[in-house]
């Protein structure tokens, strides 16, 4: 189960992580829907680029625009969180969406927790997989701890200053 | 000063709510210590030694009487009556319990205040100019900017997890007030050949293990454009900023690593595709939170009062006070007042919830009812007619708030160090009251004359150690005593200098001699009218340091210890560190 445009849904997709004695190159990928890490594609892009039900993920140092050029050729793609407190993800979110102009799904993997999923929900995920030991019903409430943002950012094209008619000092305005 | 609108209030509302769920799901076991430290932390709440500590930002360092009687509430109600002003103008209590702390939140969001990021790895609370907007050295008033700044930082979803903390400061002024040299950012807002607002900006600037003075990544980034420089700033840093060595990984670090030109290309590299976008700010939206802080009602007409020199003669007290604690203002007949909360005995920065009351009444009576936050832990009655100084004067003093020594050597920075904070290695405050009752002697000290004492008690250096005249940290050694390095010729402001280390370490009781004997060459190879600083820059630390160390220091054993014991501690609370929830 993931969360995904709002709602918790059932998901077919296969994340594959390296293990120790496994390489990028010699690493099989088995049937089915599978996100793959980027190295992985890097390096057996002939053998991948023709299937069908491909994903890609980043991980927190690697970089999005290694994607440029490709980046329709996958369903989907995730950006890892190896520890919730490393935020490089919300950059390589922000960059996808609004530099290199990446729709389709976005995926945060890894450490997702309740209490960021805001933030990461305004940089560009469309998709979360919260920690499995994580009640995922519950995770979802974080998507709407607040309803007003100040600043812009994917989600938001304009500053609430330039949505909105604020007050002034003379009091509420008006219209 | 700034009010919220329904916008403001809604957000701050709405994070109440949220936190106070959080705080239940820790408090039910559904969210783990490590899960929950970020989140309490991006509130204000950090775990002390006795007990939760709660810091409140106070923005850019202004704040309202109605909120100033808040904090008298908070202090009364749910801490032991007292609060503690911080070295970047905010206030903490540090008797907290963390089930009262959702309730503390509601408390001061009825008042347009918060503990939201105050802490963590996030954007800091802003810091600014003490005197802006009344300062006769103004070239543009940074209020409105660290306004706009707050709202923008507010929450940012981008930068909510960042490699370290991240401080940004802003001055106005031709003298900068506001430390910006030693911020991750500091900005100073000035106008160029044309007129026009813009600002200088400094990055990579800090102190702790690595005291540096900031880069200039650009001369002049117009108004218009500073959010969007200060995010792809932002945005450079989270990326590249180094993730596995804390002590590594504030923006200096990268900064110092790639070169100031490189990082400069980087950080231009990505503006170029937000230059001119949405987040560029609009006349509007500037005009718009700059009336906020439009003049308030001076009388046009207020006189310097001919009886203020006659009582300045008669009253040596009254004089001293006028000399040290009074700034000029740019409106003629008015004046800024310091509160000095540097008594000698008293914790500096401290202050009673009976005192936070008057001092609201003073601030409603005398300055429109808006007070200021120093960054040097003081606060300022922004703007008093010098026809009410004789009055202001008498009741700050019943209430011990006049004493006459702002920019001397009891005007000590000092962080709260190892009587309350599990980082430092030593105690400050104590240590402050000791050099405090050695030097307290009025005539000695305005002899001295200007000089800044910065105090730390570890190597995050709270107290601005790095840039105090006389710097004194705590040190680590192995055998777990109490040790203070002491560096001297540090500066803020426009000259601002990292101050040289002396030599090795002294302990808690020879820190007074130490002090006396900086001292003692000072007063032996100073030039008439000369300041302390200006005699270090001219001869050097060495005469200083062959002085210091030319013999042994006897611990001065005629201090009384209990004195300077380590302050009182509860029997309720335990120093459990890290296991307490």
């Amino acid at each position: 189960m993931i969360i995904k445009d709002k709602a918790v849904v059932s998901d077919d997709w296969t994340i594959l992580r390296l293990q120790e004695n496994e390489t990028p190159e010699s690493a099989s990928v088995p049937a089915g829907k599978v996100i793959v890490p980027l190295r992985m594609w890097q390096a057996q892009r002939s053998r991948l680029q023709d299937r069908s039900g491909l994903g890609v993920w980043l991980a927190s140092n690697e970089r999005p625009e290694d994607l440029k050029g490709d980046l329709d050729r996958f369903d989907v793609i995730a950006v890892d969180f190896p520890r919730f407190a490393d935020g490089r993800g919300y950059s390589i979110a922000y960059n996808l969406r609004a530099r290199l102009g990446y729709t389709g799904e976005l995926r945060a993997i890894g450490d997702v927790l309740r209490d960021q999923l805001f933030y990461m929900q305004r940089v560009g995920f469309d998709a979360f997989a919260p920690r499995p030991d994580k009640n995922i019903y519950d995770a979802l409430k974080g998507l709407t701890d607040f309803s007003e943002t100040y600043q812009t950012s994917f989600d938001q094209k304009l500053p609430l200053f330039r949505r909105v008619k604020r007050d002034g000092a003379a009091g509420p305005a008006n219209g | 000063m700034y009010k919220y609108d329904v916008y403001d209030q809604q957000i701050v509302n709405e994070r109440v709510a949220q936190y106070r769920d959080q705080v239940q799901r820790r408090l039910s076991g559904e969210l783990t210590e490590d899960e929950f430290r970020p989140l309490r932390l991006q509130n204000g709440l950090y775990m002390q030694i006795h007990a939760y500590m709660l810091r409140i930002a106070v923005p850019y360092g202004l704040l309202s009487s109605k909120q100033m009687r808040m904090f008298a509430h908070i202090a009364r109600k749910y801490d032991r009556g007292y609060g503690h002003f911080t070295t970047r103008q905010n206030i903490q209590f540090n008797w907290i319990k963390l089930e009262e702390t959702p309730d503390i939140l509601a408390d001061l969001a009825s008042v347009e205040m918060h503990g939201i990021q105050t802490s963590g790895n996030c954007i800091r609370n802003i810091t600014s100019d003490e005197f802006a907007g009344v300062a006769p050295d103004e070239i543009v008033d940074p209020r409105p900017y660290a306004e706009i700044l707050r709202q923008w930082s507010t929450f940012h979803p981008e930068f909510a997890y960042l490699p370290r903390k991240f401080k940004i400061a802003i001055s106005g002024a031709a003298e900068d007030r506001a430390a910006i040299a030693v911020h991750d950012i500091g900005l100073s807002a000035i106008r160029n050949a044309q007129g026009e607002i813009g600002f200088r900006v400094l990055v990579g600037g800090g102190t702790a293990r690595t005291p540096i003075i900031g880069s200039e990544i650009c001369d002049f980034v117009p108004w218009q454009h500073m959010l969007t420089y200060i995010e792809s700033i932002m945005r450079v840093y989270n990326q590249y900023g180094r993730r596995d060595n804390m002590y590594k990984s504030r923006i200096k670090i990268l900064v110092k690593a790639l070169g100031i030109e490189e990082f400069r290309r980087q950080v231009e590299a990505d503006w170029a595709d937000i230059k001119g976008g949405p987040g560029t700010l609009t006349v509007e939206e500037v005009k718009r939170v700059a009336e906020y802080f439009a003049p308030p009602g001076y009388e046009v007409s207020a006189e310097k009062d001919p009886a203020l020199d006659l009582f300045k003669e008669q009253n040596k007290a009254f004089a001293d006070w006028m000399q040290r604690n009074v700034r000029p203002h740019k409106m003629p007949g008015y004046a800024a007042v310091l509160l000095s909360l540097k008594k000698t005995g008293v914790a500096p920065g401290d202050v009673t919830a009976d005192q936070m009351d008057r001092i609201a009444d003073m601030a409603d009576r005398y300055s429109f009812g808006e007070l200021r936050a120093t960054h040097k832990q003081n606060l300022v009655l922004a703007d008093v007619k010098q026809s009410d100084l004789v009055s202001l004067w008498k009741e700050a003093s019943a209430h011990g708030l006049a004493t006459p020594n702002i920019g001397l050597l009891t005007d000590m920075i000092c962080c709260p160090g190892a009587d309350f904070c599990t980082l430092a290695f030593a105690r400050s405050i104590p240590l402050a009251k000791m050099i405090s009752d050695r030097f307290d002697r009025a005539d000695f000290l305005h002899d001295i004359g200007e000089i800044e004492l910065n105090m730390s008690g570890c190597v995050n250096a709270c107290g601005h150690n790095h840039v105090g005249h006389i710097g004194i940290i705590g040190v680590d050694k192995k055998d777990g005593g109490e040790w203070y390095q002491v560096s001297i010729g540090g500066a803020q402001g426009n000259q601002a200098a990292i101050g040289k280390i002396l030599g090795p370490s002294f302990n808690f009781q020879q820190m007074p001699e130490v002090i006396d004997r900086i001292l003692q060459v000072y007063l032996r190879e100073r030039l008439e009218e000369e300041p302390f600083i200006d005699t270090v820059r001219r001869i050097g630390v060495e005469p200083f340091k062959e002085w210091v160390y030319a013999t042994p220091i006897e611990a001065d054993d005629s201090v009384d210890k209990t004195n300077y014991g380590f302050m009182e501690k509860p029997d309720h609370y335990t120093v459990q560190r890290k296991s307490r929830l």
